[in-house]
């Protein structure tokens, strides 16, 4: 079945638990918010379903496509159809924007295939144009000297590049003003369409306001207590997070 | 299957492979006055040579090791094991058709004839101790350009080779370079008139063939005043369980107003010990600038120098070092300002990974009575490993007032966080890490000339891959 589906995960980081029994499916055409406190757990998962390295799962599935990709390397599930778009984007100093999205693009072709530069060129400068970027950003060096707005519209430049089949986006709505805010959601809203499943995590309703999402889901300790439409982000909004880990039961206590 | 094509072992490091070769000159192991005298006979040197390797060979024999300083590895070197002559008893050849069908088909492989019709003013190739083939393209030999080996440069043009032979680096400068006096034998002798710009780089290239061998050749370059010359040497040795020694003499005159660019992108396999000394003489309004790459060796000791004697000169060290596991890479540079209004200029990037060693040892001096003269220093190093080492050992005495100087250092490390946030753009691990690196690097090599920027790019890939899992 086409999805990209988390079942029962369990995960831990040296000898903490951090991801309890998470459930997930979300299809091509899809946006699903996960919202949850801080400690939650969702920045893991975003990591988790990438193949972060140093996160250790102890039980359950992640499948792309109905493939199993736990035991694929970060890159493998990359060239596969999966794109996070970081909380924290690193700096890679020396490496131009334009080289490095260009090495992304070349590690997808087959063998002896070469990147044809000219396409190349005019499909990031059309995408840099609609997400209100400057050309002279393309020989800046990723993310290097960066200010938060730029460094997450970096991000969603590098999604509308490499076109993924999922797309995670952590915390996208972190550091951003509102004018910031509204350019990165309508670069995401633009990407929105038949081929593409978004899993977006945020910690704000804010960000739903401007990317409104078809399913909600309120993670609390590793799990997902509760799930809905896009009214249950109002509704978490306007009586907090402390409602939903009542509901969680007493699991979420010691969170 | 055809003998010629089992005596070949192919690895996929690009110098990594070597040909049986029937050596008519061998001067066997060990070194002795007995050896001194059988290169001499063999190269038929002028008295005054025989002369000067004698005296290198004493100095070579009372000097102690500088392994108080830098590495007890050297120890580990047996100058009785080595052999400092080999040759195949021919002469150096001014077209590819007429050298030796084995040594040719190595070259091939290395890619030098190509590249001569590409973008080479002249091209001297090396094959263990003699050139093989040496050609400078008409219009620049008709412009007065002297490109030879160094055994032809004496006895042809004993005028201009004896004035400045052994004038810049003496006999006793350091037991290496009283070694290579001692028994050198190939590299380049170029003389280049005044007012004439070379417009194409001169290239060399030295390779080493034969197993527990020594390599010592000797190379002087003379620019004459106003004029301009660029010269490449490129380096590779296939990989064998004993140790290989290199250890050269490389010797720069800039006259007057004159430019001389050297540059080096070595590619030594991991036995080879590569103990070179380096370093030019620039007078009044000349400019002498080193571009280093060092890749590869088991351990390498090279510090370019520029001694700034005429008023305004210029010095310029460019280096980068990658040093891979279990190699050492001590490399640096050295500026000696000897007149007023001289500037200096180093640069220096080394990436160590698993557990190479990078070592930067910079020498700066200024003295008192000098005025207005400038240095600049910047070393960089990136570890990208937990088990890396960088090490930095700047020695700079700037003397008396209106002399100014400036030293930045820095040391950085490809975190795992940069490696995965690359790796899920779909980079391997291994091209994560080339891609780091080559951006490490990225500002010094936009400098290079086109044709090694490119060639250099390819060699950190090669070694990034065969450092990952």
């Amino acid at each position: 079945m086409n999805e990209l589906r988390v079942d029962n995960l369990h995960v831990t980081i040296g000898d903490q638990q951090i991801v309890r029994g998470l459930s997930l499916a979300v299809p091509p055409g899809e946006v699903h918010a996960i919202m949850g406190p801080n400690g939650s757990g969702k920045s893991t998962l975003a990591k988790v379903v990438a193949g972060h390295p140093d996160y250790h799962v102890t039980k359950g599935k992640i499948t792309m496509d109905g493939a199993d990709i736990l035991g694929m390397e970060a890159d493998e599930r990359a060239r596969k159809g999966l794109f996070l778009a970081f909380q924290y984007p690193s700096e890679i100093p020396g490496v131009t924007i334009a080289n490095f999205l260009r090495a992304a693009l070349q590690a997808r072709l087959p063998e002896g295939e070469e990147l044809e530069a000219t396409d190349y060129y005019a499909k990031l400068y059309e995408k840099m144009e609609l997400l209100g970027m400057d050309r002279s950003f393309t020989s800046r060096s990723v993310n290097e000297g960066f200010s938060g707005g730029e460094k997450k519209r970096t991000e969603i430049l590098q999604l509308a590049m490499l076109q993924p089949k999922y797309a995670i986006l952590d915390e996208t709505d972190s550091g951003l003003d509102i004018d910031a805010l509204k350019v990165v959601a309508r670069g995401v809203n633009m990407m929105r369409g038949p081929g593409l499943g978004i899993l977006l995590i945020t910690h704000y309703q804010r960000l739903l306001n401007y990317i409104v999402p078809d399913h909600v889901h309120v993670m609390v300790a590793g799990r997902i207590v509760r799930s809905g439409g896009k009214e249950l982000a109002l509704e978490l909004e306007e009586r907090g997070y402390d409602w939903a880990r009542e509901s969680a039961g007493e699991m979420a206590v010691t969170r | 299957m055809k003998p010629e094509t089992k005596a070949v072992d192919i690895d996929r490091n690009v110098g990594d492979f070597h040909y049986k070769i029937d050596y008519a000159r061998d001067a066997g192991r060990g070194l002795s006055e007995k050896t001194v005298h059988f290169i001499s006979e063999v190269k038929e040197d002028p008295d005054w040579v025989r002369e000067f390797r004698l005296r290198g060979l004493k100095t070579f024999l009372e000097k102690p090791l500088p392994t108080h300083w830098a590495s007890k590895d050297l120890e580990t070197i047996d100058f009785d094991k080595i052999r400092y002559y080999l040759a195949p008893g021919t002469t150096a050849k001014r077209n590819w058709e007429e050298v030796p069908e084995d040594i040719k088909r190595t070259f091939e492989r290395l890619g030098i004839p190509e590249q001569e019709r590409k973008f080479l003013a002249g091209v001297e190739a090396q094959f263990d101790s003699e050139a093989v083939y040496s050609n400078i393209k008409k219009a620049v030999g008709e412009q007065g350009v002297i490109f030879v080996g160094s055994t032809e440069g004496l006895k042809k043009h004993p005028e201009i080779f004896r004035k400045w032979f052994g004038k810049v680096i003496p006999i006793g400068d350091n037991k290496f370079s009283a070694l290579n006096s001692a028994v050198f034998s190939g590299g380049s002798f170029i003389y280049v008139p005044p007012g004439v710009k070379v417009k194409h780089p001169l290239q060399a290239y030295f390779r080493i063939n034969a197993e527990s061998f020594g390599q010592f050749e000797r190379t002087l370059i003379i620019a004459d005043e106003g004029s301009e010359v660029t010269y490449m040497e490129g380096c590779t040795a296939p990989k064998f369980e004993t140790a290989t020694l290199h250890s050269a003499v490389v010797e720069l005159v800039a006259l007057k107003g004159a430019k001389i660019q050297y540059i080096t992108v070595q590619n030594w396999s991991s036995n080879v010990f590569n103990l070179v000394t380096k370093r030019g003489l620039a007078h009044d309004d000349a400019e002498i600038k080193w571009i280093d790459c060092n890749i590869g060796s088991r351990l390498t000791m090279k510090y370019p120098g520029v001694v700034l004697k005429g008023r305004k000169s210029r010095g310029e060290v460019l280096s980068i070092a990658l040093a891979n596991n279990g190699q050492h890479q001590d490399t640096g540079a050295k500026m000696i300002h000897a007149a007023d209004e001289t500037t200096s200029n180093i640069i220096s990037k080394s990436i160590s990974i698993g557990t190479g060693r990078a070592t930067y040892r910079g020498l700066v001096h200024v003295p008192k009575h000098l005025k207005n003269c400038k240095n600049n220093t910047e070393c960089d190093a990136l570890l990208i490993n937990a088990t890396s080492r960088t090490d930095t050992y700047p020695a700079i005495t700037v003397r008396g007032t209106g002399n100014a100087v400036q030293h930045e250092a820095s040391v950085s490390q490809v975190s795992a966080e940069q490696i995965f946030y690359m790796q899920q753009r779909g980079l391997t691990e291994a091209q994560a890490m080339s891609l780091s690196v080559n951006g490490f690097v990225n500002d010094l090599v936009r400098q290079f000339p086109m044709e090694y920027s490119v060639e250099l790019k390819r060699l950190i890939e090669l070694e990034m891959e065969g450092s990952v899992g």
